[in-house]
């Protein structure tokens, strides 16, 4: 098992926190997860990405050219990203944002609308936790009880009241993946 | 204590408590800033020395002080800012004084950019200060090789009285990976430290005095000639590297280090796929460099690549380690730019293009 993932969005949208909750699951499921962001002046404003590369192997490159599986929060990181997955690759998107469907050929490519799911949870910052949650229902690379163990963590005692939020956005990403009957792996 | 994940630059600050650091001086500079951040968190906490100096200048003179009254010592900087310490670096090695000087490259030269690099290997390695003197330089690829190194190089440091550099790119600074920090550190006989200058109540009727400066040119060439006997003894003993893919005769041979290391070791897996077989040479210490590992290249081997996240630094040590038995080729990316495997594929399959004359 080895997943090269690149998520991507404007800063603010929870893009790193979506990487970062991988490669923490990674490591607390005892196998090999390492994330890297775009640090500096391009994430000031503009675009932020990071990659992820979950593996039960030993990780080597940290850079890879074609992502086994694209997270685009926005048009802007989309378009930039799209060309660079693999074939039989995951292109999830956030369908919010990006109203025209999208459409790459030997590419699984989803819409969800991730903002709409969050303002229902009137919280619009879970919006990251809802497209973790169709990703995760899509791959199935974590379980349900690692995803919460990191949430927790990620949350902490300060935050620990927004666990329940974040815990429903997930739900509801699964749960509309689930109603569109789509399966990938 | 099981794997976690951690940032690089925190793990950095880690490994130097877990190594049983006693004082940190330095400077901010990214992409490094989580280095000391860390550390004024927890080094305060736990009774240490943390301290932000007004300048790079400063900090390195710090570590020049307290090295000399026998604490166990580090500073971490960046390319411009390593640049600054450089003068101090040599006064220290000059005194013979153990510290650790971590060093997280960015693009150069001058300010440059803040992106990943390896453009800092001459100056790691010929350095950027004045006279005959040497430091121990290990370049770690993971967070895992780094944690182990940084524990150790305080004892490494200690032993041979010398400054210990543990050089990493931006990449290894910024990213998030695995790690145990409870690996088991070799153990070395650590001599008293009977030189460390802390007042004559406690060595009496000896002054100990850390200098650099002597005036007499004979008593000088008698320690630059002690200076080069210890190098020797620690490039018979400290050198490290790993010889990757070597089972078989490989076609062709890589030489990277740190995360240029890596990407080649993903570049050699496709290159596989394709019925071409690439072994690696990957120095862990870049000085003492591993010449020695260049004698076990198969003499039907068409090509060395030197591979590097600069313009070609480490290239001068593959071609006097060659020595003119292989074809060398070079490929470099700089700047901050980071290449995919793939253009290591691209660099194999068409290495004749790659050659340097």
């Amino acid at each position: 098992m080895n997943h090269n993932v690149k998520v991507a969005g404007f800063g603010g949208q929870g893009v790193m926190m979506f990487g970062q909750v991988l490669a923490y699951s990674a490591t607390y499921d005892d196998i090999n997860g390492l994330w890297f962001p775009s640090y500096g002046p391009e994430t000031r404003g503009g675009t932020a990405n990071c990659s992820v590369i979950v593996s039960d192997k030993q990780i080597n490159s940290p850079t890879f050219k074609n992502a086994n599986h694209l997270v685009a929060f926005n048009l802007p990181s989309l378009e930039k990203f799209r060309k660079n997955v693999t074939d039989n690759g995951l292109i999830l998107y956030n369908s919010s944002l990006i109203k025209d469907e999208v459409k790459e050929e030997g590419r699984l490519c989803i819409g969800v609308p991730v903002n709409d799911i969050a303002t229902e949870l009137e919280n619009e910052k879970v919006a990251n936790m809802a497209m973790l949650g169709a990703y995760l229902e899509l791959t199935k690379i974590f379980t349900d009880q690692t995803i919460e163990a990191i949430i927790k963590k990620f949350l902490g005692e300060r935050k620990a009241h927004l666990l329940d939020v974040n815990m429903k956005a997930i739900q509801k990403g699964k749960d509309y993946i689930k109603n569109l009957g789509v399966t990938y792996a | 204590m099981a794997k976690v994940l951690m940032k690089g630059n925190e793990a950095i600050a880690l490994a130097a408590i877990k190594g049983g650091v006693d004082a940190f001086y330095g400077y901010p500079i990214t992409p490094q800033n989580e280095v000391p951040e860390y550390l004024s968190k927890h080094l305060l906490a736990n009774g240490k020395v943390f301290l932000q100096s007004e300048s790079e200048v400063s900090a390195i003179n710090m570590v020049y002080g307290a090295a000399g009254a026998g604490a166990r010592v580090m500073t971490s900087s960046s390319s411009p800012g390593i640049a600054l310490k450089q003068e101090g670096i040599s006064y220290i090695a000059a005194a013979e004084l153990p510290c650790l000087i971590v060093s997280v490259m960015r693009g150069g030269p001058g300010l440059g950019g803040i992106q990943p690099s390896q453009a800092d290997y001459y100056q790691a390695t010929r350095g950027g200060g004045n006279g005959d003197y040497s430091l121990i330089v290990y370049a770690p690829e993971t967070i895992q090789e780094m944690v182990d190194t940084i524990k150790e190089s305080f004892d490494i440091a200690d032993y041979y009285r010398n400054p210990v550099m543990v050089l990493v790119d931006g990449l290894i600074g910024q990213m998030m990976e695995s790690v145990d920090f409870d690996k088991p550190v070799k153990e070395r006989f650590l001599p008293e430290k009977d030189w460390a200058t802390t007042g004559t109540a406690n060595h009496p009727g000896r002054r100990n005095v850390a200098n650099s400066l002597e005036i007499d040119p004979v008593a000088l060439e008698q320690k630059n000639i002690r200076l080069q006997e210890k190098y020797k003894l620690i490039k018979k003993n400290e050198t490290r590297y790993e010889m990757v893919n070597f089972e078989e005769e490989p076609e062709y041979v890589i030489v990277a280090y740190g995360t240029m290391a890596r990407i080649c070791r993903s570049a050699i897996e496709m290159l596989a796929k394709d019925g071409i077989n690439v072994g690696m040479i990957r120095p862990i210490s870049i000085l003492p460099f591993p010449d020695e590992a260049f004698d076990e290249i198969p003499k039907k081997a068409k090509g060395i690549l030197c591979a590097e996240l600069s313009m070609g630094q480490m290239l001068d040590d593959v071609l006097i380690s060659n020595n003119g038995r292989h074809k060398v080729g070079f490929f470099g990316r700089s700047g901050g730019m980071v290449p995919d495997p793939e253009e290591i594929v691209d660099a194999i399959k068409n290495f004749s293009e790659r050659v340097v004359k």
